[in-house]
């Protein structure tokens, strides 16, 4: 996994309460077996009109946008289906971070295993950075997950919490799977003490 | 010595620790991976990658569901992607030893109705699947939620899974359901009140009369869409009625070894005094057959109330989200939900697809088809059996006859139009009572406009071509 330590880029404002998955990755899009390549299809009814063309009035599709690596958007971002096309299909397409007031549980993981960080900020700090980049655009932010701030060249910095294992994990690019084996042994035994409780699911 | 009293939750949890080390989350033992086409394949990819192999090939079951046809399933399928998605999966289980349940399987179906049909799903599990509506196996006691792919590649080759334990919250729905009114009412009444995001880092326990009262494919309905409330685990306590909805299934423990199986699911159910970190109270009375309006499933009113006004909401961001939805609903505000026309309805998915489901439908078609009554003639109308078990249940009852007589399409089992990844999608603008658990924008088919309902409701729907109260239906 792609370590995430700090990042400046350009914000990108979705300024949209409670963005389903469905909306981030269309479900005709998820029939892939690959995990890249995802990126083309982003926002895919939101970007395009019917006949294929961008569609102007999409947020992101705004001058000034392009190339945005920061993506903010409102609260209970990511709700909805589990697929992890939709943090694939954000990274594929250019975006490192994602700021909201708050994400769905299982998305919110799942940008974790992804080397895409996921950053919480009050609803008021949000709005104030949605309102900078409306305003603004090629307006940037820094995100610094060592030191847990996000702060932009106007003199806005703000702190965020992080569970500090994810940090870990994440400033490091640890692969969680390898982590977990080095307790094989645990799982061994516990395997052994429970198990009468076992159901047998094969056959 | 006293004990601490525990919840549901916190014993099954407890029971999965496997290691546990300050700052850093516990590691949960996995007793059941459920694995389908969709979300599985990346997953595959990357153990093979690494040289790794399922490491309990006997606690892992796939199925294929998301994707299949519900043509007949003679018909070859013909969108290409998706053949290749199944085949895919065909080759990975034959690869790492996965049994599998697929197209030609007389005990295909979607996952989360196989699950507890197969006596796969029993009471006190930790149960994950790559897919968020795995809380539905919640009702019958199991501590199961959905993951991501990455999830399921470590599940597939540790059995266990890194996680910080959620909190819980009880929602207690005390009282009596008035008839006409469901399983699917509760949830959706539960989930208009707490919002999409009410349950976010939450695992809900359901309680009260009105949920004991509940069927087991009624606790399902409702652990199904716990999800769609921000939970990513919904469970009820086992009780008599689990245990006999779980004997003589194929993969239910049998003889001696149920009895002591049940001795300890009877352990299970919250202790006396055992608190939740947050309670949130229903009174079953109040709960009507609910319509969502709108493109979550909160905007959602009962059946006799009307279209609301996006002015009405407090705040800003609400507003623009009511205003968005209602635009791409088509609706004005304070049009009456019964005045809304529809022009397809979908009886379907692992919310509403169950046996019981089929048959209290069939019941409402049986009784309009007594007054000569059929599915409207602007209304194409398919019920999509949730597994090919209760496919064949309900034709030995000879409900597909009711159906079909009555003009509603009688189709093979799959997830289907619940997120038509399938051929069964809508056209753009076409308005759907479905009995899934989305109306997401496009969910159904890009443009197509979703209102999520029960499926006495959407049968209902069917035959008048509009939304009715069922409570007071006069056919």
């Amino acid at each position: 996994m792609d370590a995430f330590v700090r990042h400046t880029g350009l914000v990108g404002p979705l300024d949209r309460v409670n963005v389903d998955t469905d909306q981030i990755i269309p479900k005709q899009f998820l029939k892939r077996i690959e995990r890249t390549g995802f990126g083309q299809f982003l926002f895919f009814d939101w970007r395009f009109r019917d006949d294929g063309t961008p569609n102007p009035d999409f947020e992101l599709n705004r001058p000034g946008y392009e190339g945005a690596s920061i993506l903010v958007a409102g609260r209970n971002f990511g709700c909805g289906s589990s697929r992890e096309h939709a943090p694939w299909a954000l990274q594929d397409f250019g975006f490192r971070a994602i700021i909201a007031p708050s994400f769905a549980d299982i998305f919110y993981n799942n940008c974790f295993k992804n080397g895409m960080l996921p950053v919480v900020l009050p609803e008021a700090t949000v709005e104030e950075i949605l309102a900078r980049a409306k305003e603004r655009p090629g307006y940037r932010l820094t995100v610094d997950l060592q030191e847990q701030t996000v702060e932009d060249e106007e003199g806005l910095i703000a702190h965020f919490e992080v569970d500090p294992f994810r940090r870990e994990c994440l400033l490091n690019g640890l692969d969680d799977i390898g982590l977990t084996l080095r307790h094989e042994p645990d799982i061994t035994e516990y395997e052994r003490r429970r198990a009468a409780l076992l159901p047998v699911a094969a056959g | 010595m006293t004990v601490q009293p525990k919840t549901l939750f916190e014993k099954i949890w407890d029971a999965h620790v496997v290691r546990e080390a300050p700052g850093e989350p516990a590691l949960l033992y996995v007793d059941l991976h459920l694995v389908h086409e969709v979300t599985s394949p990346q997953a595959f990819e990357a153990l093979r990658l690494a040289g790794r192999k399922v490491r309990r090939p006997d606690l892992t079951v796939a199925t294929m569901d998301h994707n299949v046809p519900t043509w007949d399933r003679q018909l070859p399928v013909t969108d290409e992607i998706s053949r290749q998605q199944m085949d895919t999966l065909a080759q990975n289980c034959r690869e790492f030893g996965v049994t599998l349940y697929d197209l030609h399987s007389k005990k295909q179906g979607i996952v989360h109705v196989i699950g507890p049909e197969l006596g796969l799903t029993q009471p006190g599990m930790t149960i994950v699947c790559g897919d968020s509506h795995t809380s539905t196996h919640g009702a019958l006691g199991a501590l199961a939620f959905g993951i991501g792919t990455s999830e399921v590649e470590h599940v597939l080759a540790t059995q266990c899974l890194p996680q910080s334990r959620p909190k819980t919250m009880e929602v207690r729905v005390d009282g009596r359901l008035a008839p006409g009114v469901t399983a699917k009412d509760i949830i959706l009444g539960v989930i208009g009140r707490i919002g999409t995001a009410g349950g976010t880092g939450y695992v809900v326990e359901y309680t009260g009369e009105a949920i004991r009262s509940l069927s087991m494919e009624g606790r399902m309905t409702v652990c199904n869409m716990s999800i769609e409330g921000g939970a990513r685990a919904g469970m009820i306590a086992p009780d008599d009625k689990t245990f006999a909805y779980v004997e003589g299934r194929p993969h239910a423990p049998q003889g001696k070894a149920f009895e002591r199986a049940v001795e300890h699911w009877r352990s299970l159910a919250t202790d006396e005094g055992a608190s939740y970190d947050r309670v949130e109270r229903f009174d079953a009375a109040q709960m009507a057959p609910f319509v969502t309006w709108g493109t979550n499933p909160g905007m959602v009113v009962p059946v006799t109330g009307r279209v609301p006004d996006p002015s009405a909401y407090a705040e800003e961001a609400d507003r623009r989200a009511a205003e968005r939805a209602l635009e791409y609903m088509g609706l004005t505000p304070g049009t009456a939900i019964q005045d809304i026309n529809i022009d397809r309805v979908f009886l379907g998915s692992c919310t509403n697809a169950r046996i019981e489901d089929l048959r209290a439908a069939a019941g409402v078609v049986r009784a309009a088809m007594t007054k000569g009554k059929k599915v409207h003639p602007k209304v194409y109308a398919m019920v999509v059996p949730g597994s090919m078990p209760v496919k064949f249940q309900a034709e030995a009852e000879g409900l597909h006859e009711v159906f079909r007589a009555a003009g509603f399409d009688w189709r093979e089992a799959g997830c289907s139009m619940c997120l038509g990844m399938n051929p069964d999608v809508l056209q753009p603008g076409e308005r759907c009572a479905s009995t899934s658990n989305r109306n997401f924008e496009g969910r159904q088919g890009k443009g197509g406009r979703t209102h999520l309902v029960s499926p006495q409701m959407a049968v209902a729907a069917a035959i008048t071509g509009h939304f009715v109260d069922i409570r007071d239906w006069d056919v």
